[in-house]
């Protein structure tokens, strides 16, 4: 039988997945990722749904700390 | 790539060395200062590149290692006493997480965003460089320092740097890639002469916790807060970078560590800080000490180009 596949589902926002996967999106689409393991946007906050782009974390008005 | 000029007695004596010379002893100043700075990275590109015309062979030269180290004593001091010490990863790892939004916020992505314009994105691109070029060389230091889940996990998000095996994808070959599109020399090395010491210790403490096994949970500390920070920043940059008008080509290198580093981030909390600090506990002070000493070179950084930009300086050196 083959290994099954491992999914992550984090607490506080996407489910990692391992390996290069494409995902089929309602409308159709696919979206390839060749990463070592993809992070899946379940909050449907990401700019790049359905790929994380760490839009679910927390966010403070006029933080004064610099990037 | 030449070597560069020198900004006083400590780094004219490094490069006398570097040309061949005697090791000069010397009196180092101010830790976080050019003189120091380009001294300190002059010694470590001898294990990185080299220059052409040095001897390959002054890598492990004693004297010029003994100078070295009482260069590294001096700023690894600074920060100690600069850097309020904690061992509380989890917490440390929490603040990082949270992301200050709004108008007010300073920062250079942040204003790059907003309001600034292709003169200052360039320069800042000009700063990062210096480690850009060579991402991810570093950190590769740290790998036989670590032992099980910790290493492979850091070997995961290093491998992804270096592009995934494919030569065209290496995160170094992407920043290139963006400075020729913005008109920039992309030869590794060409711009050490024009950037400040803020720029240069940024990338020196990344070669001295590297290069260091005592300072391994440092080295990890490190690459954790530009993992865990990078995604929105590059967000903002990408945004700005499309607001300035830069085309795709020049905008991939941010638009890629947007989603690289959303995973990046995932993997070093649970695969790589996790299982290290189960397996050595006693590193927690160091990891913080990496993660607040590369935010403090961060912020004098940020605070140089901000400052020169309000002025309506070039953040650059003649």
């Amino acid at each position: 039988m083959r290994e099954p596949t491992r999914m992550v589902l984090t607490d506080e926002g996407p489910a990692l997945v391992s390996g290069p996967v494409e995902i089929e999106t309602p409308d159709g689409g696919v979206v390839r990722s060749d990463r070592p393991v993809t992070a899946l946007c379940l909050c449907r906050r990401s700019r790049r749904w359905p790929i994380c782009d760490t839009s679910h974390r927390t966010k403070v008005r006029e933080g004064d700390r610099p990037c | 790539m030449l070597i560069p000029t020198a900004r006083g007695p400590v780094s004219e004596a490094v490069v006398e060395a570097l040309r061949g010379g005697p090791v000069r002893p010397v009196d180092p100043d101010d830790p976080y200062g050019d003189d120091l700075q380009l001294a300190l990275h002059c010694c470590y590109e001898l294990h990185y590149r080299g220059y052409p015309g040095v001897s390959p062979d002054l890598e492990w030269d004693p004297a010029l290692l003994t100078l070295r180290r009482e260069l590294e004593r001096a700023f690894v001091s600074a920060l100690r006493a600069d850097v309020p010490a904690g061992d509380d990863v989890d917490a440390e790892v929490a603040a990082l997480l949270v992301e200050p939004v709004g108008p007010q916020v300073r920062g250079v992505s942040h204003h790059l965003h907003r309001a600034g314009e292709l003169w200052q994105l360039r320069e800042y691109i000009v700063h990062r460089s210096i480690y850009h070029l060579k991402e991810a060389d570093p950190q590769a230091w740290v790998i036989p320092r670590l032992s099980g889940p910790a290493k492979a996990a850091l070997v995961t998000v290093e491998h992804d740097e270096y592009g995934g095996g494919t030569p065209d994808h290496m995160h170094s070959a992407l920043f290139a890639a963006m400075m020729r599109e913005l008109g920039l020399d992309e030869a590794y090395g060409a711009h050490v002469d024009r950037v400040p010491a803020p720029t240069l210790a940024e990338v020196n403490l990344m070669s001295l916790c590297g290069l260091h096994r005592e300072l391994r949970g440092a080295s990890v500390g490190q690459f954790a807060m530009v993992e865990l920070t990078s995604s929105p920043g590059s967000e903002r940059l990408v945004r700005g970078m499309r607001r300035m008008g830069c085309g795709e080509a020049a905008i991939r290198f941010y638009d890629e560590h947007v989603e690289a580093d959303a995973v990046h981030e995932q993997v070093v909390r649970r695969g790589v800080l996790t299982p290290l600090l189960e397996a050595e506990p006693e590193l927690a002070a160091d990891v913080v000490f990496g993660i607040r000493a590369a935010l403090h070179l961060g912020d004098r950084l940020g605070e140089h180009l901000l400052g020169c930009w309000e002025r309506g300086e070039s953040s650059l050196r003649p």
